[in-house]
């Protein structure tokens, strides 16, 4: 596949790519097709870097990021940290902990203190639907949305996506099946989003106390019964089962979720030979998951974690690129 | 004693008697002294004339539904400030919820805000009682104690009682007393962690949804208790087209059944929430245009009785939050009759049903002397200007809270002039400046 590199990594000239218009990227339903397709073009040229021995693309040097996590998760903050500093970004990490929230103070008036400390970029998860949002309309730097609630993970599907592309190298015609909690899952709703923009047919695979009102407008086909489901699947993605959350209430037991719900070998037999096993982590092995599955040959699930990187890269590039230019 | 007042020329709209005619009304030591059609008779000498040329003069609206947050949360409002906001929206009776720090849930403290109010607040208050000692849906009140007190009614306010044997005693013990039960219906697993809604939007935004069944599992449970006790029950706001259909229902077997609506109901619907404006975070939620086109139907057919502002004030602190995490609740005394009149204009409701659900209805439920345009009736009185254009700004809204649901919102129709008892307890601007009668 023919790409060209970042505009910015050719000294922010113009190489036929226009820039970034957005200032924030908040959620996967901002972005128009051409947007999305923009974005994966520039995350595919980013992933070099992070191959050759000096892993470093200073465009973002002398620019602060703050990695903003209301939510513990490990893997999504180093995976901005690593993006942020391989474009030599100087990276803050604030997590709630050692926040002043435990103190009392609200979003907006945390928003208002990090705002003034002039960063260039805040990246932030929190457990509320539409808290980032909230979050950037009080401060003046771009803001990139980490995860909200249940409402999106924008990042996690362009990560998802450029996966896809780099297997299928394609996306328009595939045929891609969500599985497990979708009622509480961001990452559901932004893949559904996106990969529905982009032509892909979805479907979302549940047991119906998991499946929310209103789904079938998110996506084309909603299934109960995993064999139906898997069908002819050209990706299975396996969602993250919140059993502390979710047992006794909306299921009975994961042994049950497991034996209805759980992809393993006979589940998966029933998508395409040559189909694709994705699952954003941390993984559940044995309730959401077989693990002969999840580190077997159709996995490509540390290839996810390695394109986060280059999304996240691309992400940054494109929204403090365009900060440049809008000043 | 103040100088008897004639209102002349105006256009009388009273839903108790029906008249909707051009005439005049005359108020004599704070009471209605008559009431004609065409030019005003038997005019004192010295009366103070009220030219209404082309205003609507109807009984001053009783609203059935407002909190305030005194005592205890005086910076949300007090009753002097939700008496200014009361009078400026023409509002010249309110029901005070009980939900305040302390509860509102024994007759020391009925008799508190009674002369609390006499001394304060512009317009009449009404105290609603609690069912249950700290709105915990737990213990009974002292209901005849409480109605010696100057209770009206009584009610949880925002909370809703889930015990089914519980809400049987309070229907029959209620019943003693001959005091209506005010009820909140929300079961309280069906609303679970829901915040808006059930349906596409709120998946879409990744919101908890709250169910229709939420609001009539618990109603339908409450009128067949009513039934079983012959209470007179009052479902304090529904929502949605399903439970019309129960309340009318319930109604073809007994008059002892009432139900309310909050305008924000009437005129707003789900997609003014989106995305995350918490100022149209509402229990019960804002629904669906069905539903919104559902209770309209309701009031049109008497099926649903009353329609209160519902007026919550909350700061700014617990408003501007993630979505999910901001408190309940809107503003509206001020904005009730305006909004209202949006139903009128629309052409979906006549204004003399609108008036009546905020009028003579609550009167007839609360057992009010108030609410008509009657001999001897205590002259609260509003007049208005249905026709006059204004946008809302919160800023120049008088409430002490500013989270309305009609920020920006063009409406059309003013409150002009407000009469507590014929008292004067708010001119518009407009006539003040001279700009209009």
């Amino acid at each position: 596949m023919v790409t060209s590199p970042p505009a910015s990594a050719t000294g922010g000239q113009s190489v036929g790519r226009p820039p970034f218009r957005h200032r924030n990227l908040l959620a996967i339903s901002q972005l128009n097709p051409f947007e999305i397709v923009d974005l994966l073009d520039r995350a595919e040229a980013m992933i070099p870097i992070s191959r050759q021995p000096r892993k470093i693309l200073p465009t973002l040097a002398g620019k602060t990021q703050i990695n903003l996590f209301f939510e513990n998760s490990t893997r999504t903050q180093a995976s901005f940290e690593i993006a942020g500093k391989r474009l030599g970004a100087q990276v803050t990490n604030m997590s709630v902990r050692t926040s002043s929230i435990a103190k009392g103070e609200t979003l907006i008036d945390t928003a208002a203190t990090l705002n003034a400390m002039q960063p260039d970029v805040i990246i932030v998860r929190h457990s509320a639907s539409g808290a980032v949002e909230l979050l950037s309309q009080k401060v003046g730097c771009a803001v990139i949305n980490a995860g909200d609630g249940a409402h999106e993970h924008p990042t996690q599907a362009l990560l998802d996506a450029l996966t896809i592309r780099q297997h299928k190298g394609r996306l328009s015609g595939l045929t891609v099946a969500i599985c497990g909690d979708i009622a509480n899952s961001r990452v559901a709703r932004s893949n559904l989003l996106l990969l529905g923009a982009l032509q892909v047919r979805t479907r979302v695979v549940a047991p119906r106390t998991l499946l929310p009102r209103g789904i079938e407008a998110l996506c084309s086909e909603v299934y109960t019964d995993m064999r139906e489901g898997l069908a002819g699947a050209d990706v299975v993605m396996m969602l993250r089962l919140q059993h502390e959350r979710a047992s006794g209430r909306m299921i009975p037991s994961i042994r049950e979720y497991y034996h209805f719900y759980g992809l393993d070998a006979e589940k998966l037999g029933w998508a395409k030979p040559d189909v694709i096993v994705m699952h954003p982590g941390p993984m559940n092995r044995g309730v959401e998951i077989d693990p002969a599955i999840a580190d077997g040959p159709y996995s490509v699930i540390n290839e996810q974690v390695e394109m986060g990187v280059a999304v996240r890269m691309a992400v940054l590039d494109a929204l403090l690129a365009n900060s440049e230019i809008a000043a | 004693m103040t100088r008897p007042l004639v209102i002349a020329n105006a256009r009388i709209v009273d839903p108790a008697s029906g008249l909707d005619a051009p005439g005049a009304v005359l108020v004599v030591d704070g009471r209605i002294a008559g009431v004609s059609a065409g030019a005003p008779q038997g005019v004192p000498e010295a009366a103070e004339l009220l030219d209404a040329r082309g205003l609507v003069v109807a009984p001053g609206l009783i609203d059935m539904r407002v909190f305030t947050g005194e005592p205890g949360h005086e910076y949300r409002e007090t009753l002097a400030s939700a008496g200014e906001a009361a009078a400026a929206g023409g509002v010249t009776s309110f029901v005070l919820m009980p939900d305040t720090t302390p509860v509102i849930d024994d007759g020391a403290l009925v008799d508190f805000l009674l002369r609390r109010a006499q001394a304060t607040c512009a317009v009449n208050v009404l105290p609603a009682a609690a069912i249950t000692r700290g709105l915990r849906g737990e213990e009974i009140t002292e209901f005849g104690l409480l109605k010696e007190a100057g209770a009206v009614c009584l009610t949880d306010g925002r909370e809703s009682i889930q015990s089914a044997g519980l809400l049987r005693a309070v229907f029959s013990y209620a019943r003693n007393f001959d005091l209506p039960v005010v009820h909140h219906t929300a079961d309280r697993t069906l609303v679970g962690d829901g915040v808006m809604n059930e349906g596409t939007l709120a998946t879409i935004s990744g919101l908890k949804g709250i169910p229709a069944e939420a609001e009539t599992v618990p109603l339908a449970r409450d009128l067949q208790l009513a039934a079983l006790t012959g209470a007179r029950y009052h479902a304090a706001q529904i929502s949605t087209g399903a439970a019309v259909d129960l309340v009318a229902t319930a109604k073809r077997q007994t008059e002892a059944v009432s139900c309310g609506i909050s305008i924000n109901n009437l005129t707003l619907n789900e997609n003014d929430v989106a995305p995350w404006r918490t100022f149209f975070k509402l229990a019960p939620p804002l629904r669906s245009e069905d539903d919104r086109r559902a209770v309209i139907e309701g009031l049109n057919s008497g099926a649903i009785d009353v329609i209160h502002s519902a007026h919550d004030p909350q700061d700014s602190e617990v408003k501007r939050r993630p979505f999910a995490e901001a408190s309940d609740g809107a503003i509206g005394l001020e904005t009730l009759l305006a909004a209202a009149l949006r139903l009128v204009h629309s052409g979906d409701v006549p204004l003399m049903t609108v008036l009546r659900a905020m009028t003579s209805r609550p009167a007839g439920i609360l057992g009010l002397d108030s609410g008509r345009l009657a001999l001897g009736a205590p002259a609260d009185i509003v007049v208005f200007d249905p026709e006059f254009p204004w946008v809302v700004r919160e800023r120049e809204l008088r409430s002490r809270s500013r989270n309305t649901a009609f920020e920006g919102a063009r409406m059309q129709g003013a409150v002009l002039h407000t009469f507590v008892a014929g008292r004067r307890v708010f001119s518009h601007a407009a006539v003040n400046e001279g700009r209009t009668a």
